[in-house]
């Protein structure tokens, strides 16, 4: 009985899930209400958990509910600590959701809002939630090692330390590309720049109060900073129409690229309690409450997507980014999809407070799912915008002009309805004095926010509210992660060039940390600077290296999985993580490749670079340069991202031949070669809990 | 019924407590009572500071995404 209403049941789901998918394909060329992707969103990825997630957990990986977990193992009550799985899930999916997946949707949307989504479901079903489910069982059995130990120990010590080297440079290019965001949105904009500005005096007053008023309460102290933070927005309004208050907040592009650098490198070497720690709460609790926010407007509101399900720009003529669909909107979505970095969140804190080894399919597989719905939320942000407004907000000054009636000219020709007031409405309704190129993604998603949110609460006069407060919100995590990222990288560069400098490793001598910071620092800002003066956005170049390093990691991860596998010997699943290991490697190698040596300047960075070269021959100066020294910058810097590039590539081929060398041997061998820890029984009263 | 809303009450708390890397206090404390009996255990605030440096301080553990 019961396996015939559970069998009715899954028939029913599929069912609706097919009906939602036919009205979203059957509706072309008629807005559809965004509660229908919502719906077969929501159904795929049901089915894909019930059975897809099933089958690698009993079948594929053949999880061990009697096998003794690192958190029983190592017992100490402070990192390894067995923990109930619902408690596990919030800490690790709030660990992966970032700003990537809220990002790359936006992004992608210029070539319609179909592709995007089609990838961010099939990419997560069959590519990322199997590698966070799968990494995250390999660290489990392996005493909850990290990703570099993880690989070292299966594949060998040399892949392992190209892979951390590697994961050197995602820090750089991910911090570049999110300080990036942040300057593009809060440029020429004086409420937003008090706000996130006001942010770090809060910041400190809630971390001298959680370490010495009332130590370790962190609700309340989040509370208060939450409260500080309402008022920060709401003051942001009044700076602005202050004339000497919103000239003092206005700021260039440039002027806030130093800045950040500056805060960049006082942040990280300030004690974590001061500003980090505070800054974590508010920015993780907020990153939580606005992500459940979104989900319910959209839901309820169930706004129209105006964007069509396919734009002409599918060709790879896009004004946001530039390449064909194939590879590039694979490497523009990343994180929603597939993104590599969660594997090193896979096996960080989590594996060392699993409970029982069958947690992992809810944790691993279960928060991944959850992070491509918020990426599904991102897309549907961005697609219910009119799209000419979207152009608009997306496109670089470089092609659309700076003015509403520039715009308007350039958006009408590519066919999107338009006018100037449209674009200068939307602006005052957000309580800017111009949203045109604002670049990056967040203010395209605040706006799309705002308009979401202002339909549940407070109406078109609460739209600028939302708009910064969205702005805000992004700000916030992202601020978090610069500081806390240069920290990571810190650590990571000083760990690497202590083996050819012994003195840099000593991470408690202030000489080596200053030094190892600065260079940090001066790393993400010089790509940071070279995105803020380029005058296609930055984002043009940034996000698709960005994403080429994030989808790398990744495909060293799946290679990772794939010899972890057949080194159990259980090669007939194997095709779990090869075919997405080959997706993700074709993806990125094609991306990489095209990146270096394609034919068009807007994708190719030698194209670029002798561009510039025969400009300089002939004693010419093109934009952004204003003279010929910065002509030789523009030059340095494609070669720089051309190397770049061709680096990334060689980690990851590197990484395969050593990779399929160890598949190989693994084959050979007539018995398990599988460096799990030794096989212990979990402890009896652990094993038989469910919860 | 009532107890099932105070479970999850309770299981909400300490998934935010531990979103921002802090564990379960009392947890730490029975695990010390339990396994190492006559140990000094450290107070809530040394338990705290201890659980911000291991999040923050540490060494170049990634601790969040992209």
């Amino acid at each position: 009985m019961s396996s015939l209403t559970s069998k009715l049941g899954w028939t029913v789901f599929a069912t609706v899930g097919a009906v939602a998918f036919a009205v979203i394909a059957l509706q072309r060329g008629e807005p559809i209400g965004a509660i229908w992707i919502v719906i077969a969103t929501v159904c795929v990825y049901t089915i894909a958990y019930r059975f897809y997630s099933q089958f690698i957990a009993s079948r594929v990986l053949r999880l061990d509910p009697t096998r003794m977990t690192p958190a029983y193992k190592f017992n100490d009550g402070l990192d390894y600590v067995p923990t109930n799985k619902y408690v596990l899930f919030g800490h690790h999916f709030a660990a992966i959701a970032g700003a990537g997946p809220l990002v790359g949707p936006i992004l992608a949307a210029q070539m319609g809002y179909m592709p995007g989504m089609l990838w961010l479901l099939a990419g997560v079903v069959f590519a990322g939630a199997v590698q966070d489910f799968i990494v995250l069982f390999i660290s489990t059995r392996r005493d909850g090692r990290s990703l570099g130990d993880l690989i070292k120990s299966e594949l060998g010590q040399i892949p392992g330390m190209i892979a951390l080297f590697g994961t050197f440079f995602i820090m750089l290019i991910l911090l570049a590309v999110l300080a990036l965001i942040v300057v593009k949105a809060l440029a020429e904009s004086p409420w937003g720049t008090f706000t996130v500005a006001a942010t770090i005096p809060i910041a400190l007053f809630m971390g001298v109060y959680a370490r010495y008023l009332r130590p370790g309460s962190i609700g309340e102290v989040s509370l208060i900073g939450f409260v500080l933070l309402m008022l920060a927005i709401v003051g942001g309004q009044y700076v602005q129409e202050i004339p000497a208050l919103a000239a003092l907040f206005t700021l260039t592009g440039e002027q806030l690229t130093w800045l950040l650098v500056g805060y960049g490198f006082i942040a990280s070497v300030l004690p974590v309690w001061l500003l980090l720690a505070p800054r974590d709460y508010l920015s993780t609790f907020l990153k939580i409450g606005t992500i459940v926010g979104l989900a319910v407007g959209v839901i309820f509101v169930s706004p129209e997507l105006k964007m069509p399900a396919f734009t002409q720009f599918v060709d790879g003529s896009g004004p946001v980014w530039s390449g064909s669909l194939f590879p590039f909107l694979f490497i523009t979505i990343a994180c929603g999809a597939v993104s590599g970095f969660h594997s090193l969140i896979s096996s960080g804190t989590t594996p060392k407070m699993i409970r029982n080894e069958r947690d992992a399919r809810f944790i691993g597989y279960g928060a991944m799912l959850m992070e491509s719905f918020v990426a599904v939320m991102a897309l549907v942000a961005a697609s219910i915008i009119e799209p000419g407004v979207y152009f608009a907000m997306n496109s670089p000054a470089a092609i659309i002009g700076s003015t509403a009636e520039s715009a308007t000219q350039a958006i009408s020709q590519w066919g999107f309805y338009v006018t100037p007031e449209m674009i200068t409405q939307t602006a005052s309704d957000v309580g800017e004095h111009t949203i045109i190129s604002r670049t990056g993604g967040a203010p395209t998603l605040a706006v799309g926010m705002a308009q979401i949110l202002s339909n549940v609460v407070g109406g078109r006069s609460m739209m600028a509210f939302w708009y910064h407060f969205a702005i805000l919100f992004e700000a916030l995590f992202i601020l978090t992660a610069v500081d806390a990222g240069t920290r990571a990288g810190r650590f990571m560069l000083q760990d690497l060039l202590g083996t050819f400098i012994p003195s840099m490793k000593r991470t408690d001598s202030l000489v080596a940390s200053l030094i190892a910071t600065a260079i940090c620092v001066a790393g993400w800002g010089y790509f940071l600077y070279q995105g803020v003066v380029d005058p296609l956005g930055g984002i043009n170049t940034l996000w698709p290296l960005f994403g080429i390093s994030n989808q790398m990691l990744a495909g060293i991860a799946l290679i990772l999985c794939t010899g972890v596998l057949f080194k159990m010997k259980h090669d007939r699943f194997a095709w779990v993580t090869i075919m997405p290991a080959i997706w993700v490697l074709v993806c990125t190698l094609t991306a990489a490749w095209q990146k270096i040596f394609d034919a068009n300047p807007r994708i190719g960075f030698l194209t670029h670079a002798n561009k510039y070269k025969e400009a300089v021959a002939d004693g010419m100066v093109l934009a952004p340069a204003k003279s010929l020294g910065q002509m030789q910058q523009v030059i340095l810097n494609d070669y720089v991202n051309a190397s770049l590039s061709a680096l990334f590539m060689l980690v990851l081929i590197s990484v395969l031949v050593f990779g399929v060398r160890a598949v190989l041997r693994a084959r050979a061998l007539g018995a398990p070669s599988a460096k799990e820890a030794p096989f212990e029984l979990l402890p009896v009263e652990a094993a038989s809990r469910t919860g | 019924m009532l107890t099932k809303i105070a479970r999850m009450r309770r299981y909400l708390g300490q998934s935010m407590r531990l979103m921002v890397g802090v564990p379960e206090y009392s947890t730490y404390v029975d695990h010390m009572r339990r396994t190492h009996p006559g140990q000094p255990v450290m107070s809530y605030e040394e338990f705290f500071r201890e659980r911000q440096e291991a999040r923050y301080g540490g060494k170049g553990k990634i601790t969040r995404c992209c």
